[in-house]
């Protein structure tokens, strides 16, 4: 299996080229290639939903796509899409209600909760719920996530932004 | 911020002079790091010369192991080493996992690689170690064990029938542990009764699904002969033992790290084979091994839980008073006691905890713990309570009803009343003091209860079956060394602290409990700011490091708060006082005089800022020349904290559950849950609504969808997570929690655990609210999970 693909892509704003094997899934590749730690893997089987990432702006399961699928596109992750701000709502949200406990399922949480506010603004409880079941968290109880989501689309809908909350280290 | 609105009225006298944080729901530490990708798990570390490990596990239930080739698998690219069962008991003694003091229990000696049989499937057979991952899963392709499949135990029913093959020749017999129980006179108040009821109740075997799997990083330097191990774990000390005593090292000479760990829940509380087999390997090859569970192997050798069957009965008389219950339970645990905390004190548990919150006086248990050809079990969040809750309050409504009595109104009537404590319970367990009329008083105008069996009423008329269920509880947390040291189990229950003054002010805490995501640290932060007297961001704790923490416990039986929260207040309040002494020598005034606030030394009379905390650690540690002779500034003190007045302080509370049954389909709509809990002191109200919310869905979990599920030959058929069904967001209920707050006078702290009441009234709730819609039926159902087979079964659908 040392067959390997020359590919290039974008990942959080910075143009990657690599060689990778055709079998190896896209977070293996970024996380053992590149280092970046913010998307998880919690079965490689497509079930829970931790490995989520950012493909040309749709949220994919990085574990069932595979790297070389993502040659010449954007990849982002967590990491990235804090840096630009994409995710600060949704991450003081998270913070004030105490949306995670082990923080394992939380990048994948944060990525399928900011394309829950992008395409669907005016969703309610019950449709925050139903948008966020295909990622699993086994410790919080997903109450806390709905009140952190449900809090960022009424903050957005009246035009606000969250207050940033103060918390030591 | 998040100002604990839900107990107003029951915030208890502050624990310290100057409380601003105890008590509050502070956001907490850690959190935004994770928040943004930046956290350390085990699978985020990578070490230089790294190997990475795979096995080659049993395929079958029963196995024997008649030669293994490994010339091919050696040979593939990358390949380090292939290592069987015989190589590495060269490296690793085998274990035997008993407790002396649960008197007549047994198990077989383990091996870290399966040597001759393999006794469940999944047992480590065969290690294979590669440069990479993938690369050791290639080469485990061409691992060649020519093997023959010797019988299986399968069924627990049948484990004990003189016909069924013994698992393990040498002990006679599958039993592990037995152990009966007869207070009272049972049979008379069972002759006596106006009402008597019973049921059997099965449990279907769960597992953990932490959503981080097991892992490690076993790194062995053989210069300086030490071994280093990064661990997803929550005890790092018992690992540290334990690494000491199977590869004959010191304790000097094994470290143990625990960094972010992505979900314990019991099921990294345990030594696993694989542990120890990652350890061997990292000796036998002098460098750094990497183990990540995949989620079929989690499935398969992460511990399971909870198979259980009970038949248990309950006597009662016209008044509505309980006379009596007994119980006979049976589980099955595999082929192994799991070390070191083996397997027999669930079941134990269940016999301690049957009848608990009520104040009968007639208790009969017999329990048989026996083994099997299945994956081990062992201690998984709430351990046995969650059967004991399910049996005694689904007996109990089994009472009440045939009584025609309320179910909660019956409750009302039968728990041991606040004003009883300290007492025992029938069982023998001592319960210090309990709040079961308080909960049962705040639950009920928390959901409004005669409302809600107002609609439900009035929904049964238009054929919508709705059922609401109560289930009562107590907890152990907080367990003394009654626990486990008394049966010789190296596993500490005292925790400590050290805490340090820096030279800018700054608090650092190092604590033995560590961080699993309930928000220890944060609790610790918070306990410290207040008890030494500075602002939160000025602590900074460090956990989880066995080189540099005091020695301690860990993170089981809900003991973080409790136990290790103690220490904590116990150090930071003795290091108060050495600051005040520091501040007198350098003032020349008596401490007397002196009092603390916000990094501050005041005169206490005046309230005038007279010192602040950088300046008491500049002069503390660079100008002690400047003090008077033999003034010693102690900057730096541990404390210790062990639970000794009671084997455990129990917490209690209330759940109830609003169901919806579409008797068509079967299918259970949890409309909403409620929970009141008493875990004495609330340090932070949020973070224990979160650790309440969670329990709960892991409890709604066994009670409607987990389980492992065997075939005839004990093949594990849903071994993926989209086979085992776990709860998602949409299926979920919200759930409202309110606090009773009874502090525990065994500490200053007066705080109990929080961790895992919820997972063990759940069920109970769950099934009686379920069975509550299905009394227009005549029907009810008693195993767990509930599905909706099985509630068109119960109504005759099918
Ligand atoms: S790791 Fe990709 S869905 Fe679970
Ligand atoms: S916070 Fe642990 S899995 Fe979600």
């Amino acid at each position: 299996m040392s067959l390997k693909k020359k590919i290039s892509m974008t990942v959080n704003g910075n143009l990657v080229n690599a060689e990778v094997e055709p079998r190896r899934h896209l977070v293996d590749f970024l996380r053992e290639d590149l280092h970046l730690k913010g998307p998880h893997l919690g079965c490689e089987q497509g079930a829970c939903g931790a490995c989520t990432v950012k493909v040309d702006g749709q949220i994919i399961r990085g574990c069932l796509y595979l790297a070389v699928q993502a040659d010449g596109c954007v990849v982002e992750t967590v990491e990235g899409l804090t840096k630009s701000g994409v995710l600060a709502d949704l991450q003081e949200s998270f913070m004030r209600h105490n949306a995670m406990q082990c923080g394992f399922c939380s990048s994948g949480m944060l990525l399928a909760a900011a394309e829950l506010i992008e395409k669907q603004p005016k969703a309610n409880r019950e449709e925050v719920r139903e948008w966020i079941s295909g990622n699993y968290c086994r410790c919080t109880g997903y109450h806390s996530i709905v009140d952190a989501i449900v809090d960022v689309l009424d903050a957005r809908a009246k035009g606000q932004k969250i207050k940033p909350v103060s918390a030591h280290a | 911020m998040n100002k604990p609105t839900d107990l107003k009225g029951l915030v208890l006298d502050p624990v310290t002079n100057d409380q601003r944080y105890i008590g509050n729901s502070e956001p907490r530490h850690g959190a935004r790091r994770l928040l943004e990708g930046q956290g350390t798990y085990i699978d985020d570390i990578q070490l230089p010369r790294m190997g990475h490990v795979v096995f080659w596990r049993s395929p079958v239930a029963h196995m024997k192991i008649n030669k293994i080739h490994t010339e091919q698998a050696s040979k593939m690219p990358g390949v380090l080493a292939v290592v069987d069962g015989v190589q590495m008991a060269k490296v690793c003694k085998p274990w035997v996992a008993t407790l002396g003091h649960l008197a007549g229990m047994k198990s077989a000696p383990q091996h870290a690689l399966a040597v001759d049989r393999a006794c469940w499937q999944g047992e480590p057979v065969v290690a294979v170690v590669a440069e990479t991952r993938a690369q050791a899963e290639d080469a485990l392709q061409l691992v060649d064990v020519e093997w023959e499949e010797l019988p299986a135990v399968i069924s627990m029913e049948s484990a004990l029938d003189p016909k069924t093959p013994l698992i393990h020749p040498e002990l006679g017999d599958n039993l592990c542990f037995t152990r009966s129980l007869d207070v009272g006179n049972v049979d008379e108040a069972f002759a006596s009764a106006d009402v008597v009821a019973e049921a059997t109740f099965g449990f279907g075997r769960h597992t953990g699904v932490t959503l981080e799997p097991r892992c490690q990083i076993a790194d062995y330097n053989p210069g300086e002969r030490r071994l280093t191990v990064y661990h997803s774990q929550q005890a790092p000390h018992m690992m540290q033992d334990l690494y000491c005593r199977q590869f004959g090292l010191s304790e000097s000479d094994v470290h143990v790290i625990c960094k972010d760990v992505g979900g314990s829940f019991g099921i990294k509380v345990h030594a696993y084979p694989d542990d120890f087999a990652t350890v061997g390997l990292a000796m036998m090859l002098e460098r750094p091994v990497k183990f990540v569970a995949d989620r079929l192997e989690s499935f398969t050798s992460d511990i399971h839980a909870r198979e259980h069957r009970i038949k248990g009965r309950i006597a009662a008389n016209k008044a509505g008073d309980i006379l009596a219950f007994e119980i006979d339970d049976l589980t099955g645990i595999g082929p192994y006691s799991m070390f070191p905390r083996t397997s027999a004190i669930e079941g134990n548990q269940v016999v301690n905890l049957v009848g608990g919150p009520y104040k009968h006086q007639n208790y009969r248990a017999h329990l048989n713990v026996v083994f099997q050809n299945k994956t081990p079990t062992c201690q998984y969040r709430g351990v046995g309570h969650p059967i004991a809750c399910a049996v005694t309050e689904g007996l109990v409504d089994l009472a009440a009803q045939k009584l025609q009595m309320d179910p909660l109104e019956f409750r009302k009537r039968n728990v041991i009343p606040d004003d009883a404590y300290p007492c025992s319970g029938i069982s023998g367990i001592k319960l210090e003091v309990l709040s079961h009329e308080q909960c049962l008083r705040t639950i009920e105008k928390m959901m409004d209860y005669p409302a809600l069996r107002k609609e439900q009423a009035e929904l049964r008329k238009k054929g919508i079956y709705r059922g609401i269920g109560f289930a009562t509880l107590i907890e152990l947390t907080n367990p003394s060394p009654a626990f486990y040291g008394v049966g010789g189990a190296r596993i500490a229950s005292q925790d400590g602290a050290s805490v340090r003054l820096d030279p800018s002010g700054v608090v650092s805490v190092l604590v033995g409990v560590g961080e699993q995501g309930q928000g220890t640290e944060g609790i610790y932060a918070q306990i410290a700011a207040d008890a030494v007297g500075v602002s939160i961001n000025q602590v900074r704790i460090v956990t989880g490091d066995t080189d540099v923490t005091p020695y301690g416990g860990g993170t089981w039986a809900s003991r973080g708060a409790g136990v290790g929260g103690e220490a904590v207040l116990l150090a930071c309040q003795a290091l108060q006082e050495n600051i005040l002494k520091l501040a007198g020598a350098i003032l020349n005034r008596p401490v007397s005089e002196l009092r603390v606030y916000c990094s501050y030394v005041l005169d206490k009379a005046t309230g005038e800022q007279l010192l602040p905390f950088s300046e008491i650690g500049r002069i503390g540690y660079f100008r002690t020349d400047t003090l008077p002779a033999g003034f010693s500034a102690d900057l730096m003190v541990t404390r210790h904290y062990t639970q000794k007045d009671y084997p455990f302080i129990f917490t209690n509370g209330v759940q109830a559950s609003y169901v919806e049954v579409d008797p068509d389909t079967g299918f259970v709509k949890l409309l909403k849950h409620w929970a009141v809990e008493d875990c004495g002191r609330v340090i932070n109200p949020m973070l224990v609504n979160e650790q309440v919310r969670g329990a709960i869905v892991q409890g709604i979990g066994g009670a409607l969808f987990e389980e492992c599920l065997y075939d005839d030959s004990g093949l594990l058929r849903n071994g993926s997570m989209a086979d085992y069904l776990v709860p998602m967001a949409y299926e979920m209920p919200d759930i409202e929690v309110a606090h009773v707050e009874t502090p525990t006078q065994s500490s200053k702290l007066g705080a109990k655990g929080a961790g895992e009441a919820g997972t063990a009234g759940a069920p109970g709730a769950v099934q009686n609210a379920i069975n509550d819609a299905l009394a227009p039926f005549n029907a009810a159902v008693f195993e767990q999970p509930i599905t909706s087979e099985k509630i068109l079964r119960a109504i005759k659908k099918i």
